[in-house]
């Protein structure tokens, strides 16, 4: 059973359609690459998945569980979508990390919160505060980022932030994680650090779905890539399919249009 | 004689400060209160904060303090006491400019601040207490500063309706026995005081510097 499956998901904002008819499924331990232009709907996708935005119809579906279903219209609660979120972990293109909190407060705020529903949390809040810390600088630490756990948000560089965005993400243990153009913000040398983290997650078979413009990035590290193009899939297949062997003029212009650029 | 138009003087003071404390107390929440109603997805609600806050950021001061003291007086024949006139004027008055700063803090907040926290899974409150809030604080810290300074300058209007503060407390010399140096000696007053929360101010901004 697929961890993730998307039917026939539909999206407009006012008159523009800007999802048509999406559909695809993902892996456990897989890593989805989503390219395509910009404005071609692959962050509202994302937005989508982590209920950010609501579909206007089609379904989502996670471990056979239906979370969402446009067609059903009752009005779903505030505590059924925000368990419904936490299926999914968000990385975003400009970091949003907390400005007010450290690196690692950052990673421990919303695990902390979470404790906090538990029904004994009053009695083992001391054991329960030291286990979510462990498990905060375990995460920073495998992003490198040992010296940087006290540090203030502007006190780290883009590259810094981002991977504590991205540690900050993992402390949920999300069953999929969303990268949305998680180094379009960086400055290219910042590029090569955010990226070695995504592949090494990767390799410890993280279920990711990367929105990204790095193609070469995208063929390495994704098990599946997914072209869209105005708010459709035009094609979808392996890295080496869709890159090297491609028949699909739509897809052949994008990505001649890329390796003119870079 | 000095010394008798100091203890007069503080007298009167004591009123200002008064004026100032509790115009703080009640204005900060109400204009609170204003800014999230100018904020609410209630087209009528919206305007209706939108024309009073026209209104009221309009008009002078000093004419809102009139029309709230004679104003029922003459319409219903309730007579405010002019503590409580003055007071209920500033109130409104600043209310209104509060609540603008507060509007501009809360808007300021970068969209991407609410969806992290949504993501993670908060709740709007947590993402309002946790998040949000002190981003706001820290923006509205400075305008908030400029604010509190005129209020201290500003309870000198109470003095239009007779409200015996500390510029009043200095203009009953002129009269009698007809020296002026008092008036002017209430400058120390208002200086001391603005000084007062200009450092208050700075010791804050400086205490939320750790954070950009």
């Amino acid at each position: 059973m697929p961890i993730l499956e998307v039917q026939h998901l539909y999206k407009n904002f006012g008159s523009t359609k800007v999802l048509k008819d999406i559909s695809f499924t993902l892996e456990r331990g897989k890593a989805l690459a989503i390219i395509g232009s910009s404005g071609s709907g692959k962050t509202t996708l994302l937005r989508c998945l982590n209920f950010l935005e609501t579909p206007n119809e089609g379904k989502i579906i996670v471990n056979g569980e239906t979370l969402l279903d446009a067609a059903d219209h009752a009005a779903k609660s505030d505590a059924q979508i925000r368990k419904n979120r936490l299926h999914f972990g968000m990385v975003f293109q400009s970091f949003n990390l907390f400005p007010q909190y450290t690196a690692l407060e950052n990673v421990m705020l919303a695990p902390l919160l979470q404790a906090k529903e538990r029904p004994d949390y009053k009695q083992k809040k001391r054991e329960i505060h030291e286990q979510i810390e462990h498990r905060a600088i375990e995460l920073l630490e495998m992003m490198s980022l040992e010296g940087r756990m006290s540090h203030y948000p502007h006190q780290l560089s883009g590259g810094q932030q981002q991977r504590v965005a991205i540690a900050r993400a993992l402390a949920l243990k999300p069953d999929i994680l969303c990268f949305d153009e998680p180094t379009s913000a960086l400055d290219p040398e910042l590029t090569g650090e955010v990226l070695r983290v995504i592949r090494s997650l990767a390799d410890q078979h993280t279920t990711m779905i990367i929105v990204t413009h790095e193609m070469a990035f995208a063929r390495d590290v994704a098990d599946h890539v997914v072209f869209m193009d105005g708010g459709t899939i035009v094609e979808e297949g392996t890295p080496t399919e869709v890159f090297e062997n491609t028949h699909n003029e739509r897809t052949k212009a994008f990505l001649s249009r890329f390796s003119q650029n870079s | 004689m000095f010394a008798n138009v100091t203890l007069s003087l503080m007298g009167g003071f004591v009123t200002t400060v008064q004026l100032f404390c509790l115009t703080l107390v009640f204005a900060l929440p109400l204009g609170l209160l204003i800014s999230f109603g100018s904020m609410s997805r209630i087209t009528p609600l919206r305007a209706l904060i939108k024309i009073i806050v026209w209104i009221v950021r309009g008009t002078p001061l000093m004419l809102q303090i009139i029309i709230i003291y004679y104003g029922p007086a003459l319409v219903w024949g309730i007579k405010l006491p002019r503590f409580s006139a003055a007071l209920l004027s500033f109130v409104i008055n600043y209310a209104c400019y509060f609540s603008e700063i507060f509007r501009g803090g809360i808007q300021g907040i970068p969209s991407g601040q609410y969806e992290a926290g949504q993501v993670l899974g908060m709740t709007k409150s947590q993402i309002f207490f946790k998040v949000t809030l002190l981003q706001v604080i820290k923006r509205v810290i400075p305008p908030m500063g400029n604010e509190f300074i005129n209020l201290v300058k500003d309870t000198a209007l109470a003095r239009t309706i007779a409200v015996y503060e500390v510029l009043w407390a200095g203009e009953k010399f002129v009269k009698n026995p007809g020296i002026i140096w008092p008036l002017f000696y209430t400058a120390v007053f208002y200086l001391l005081f603005s000084g007062i929360l200009t450092l208050l101010f700075g010791w804050i901004e400086k205490k939320m510097d750790y954070f950009k």
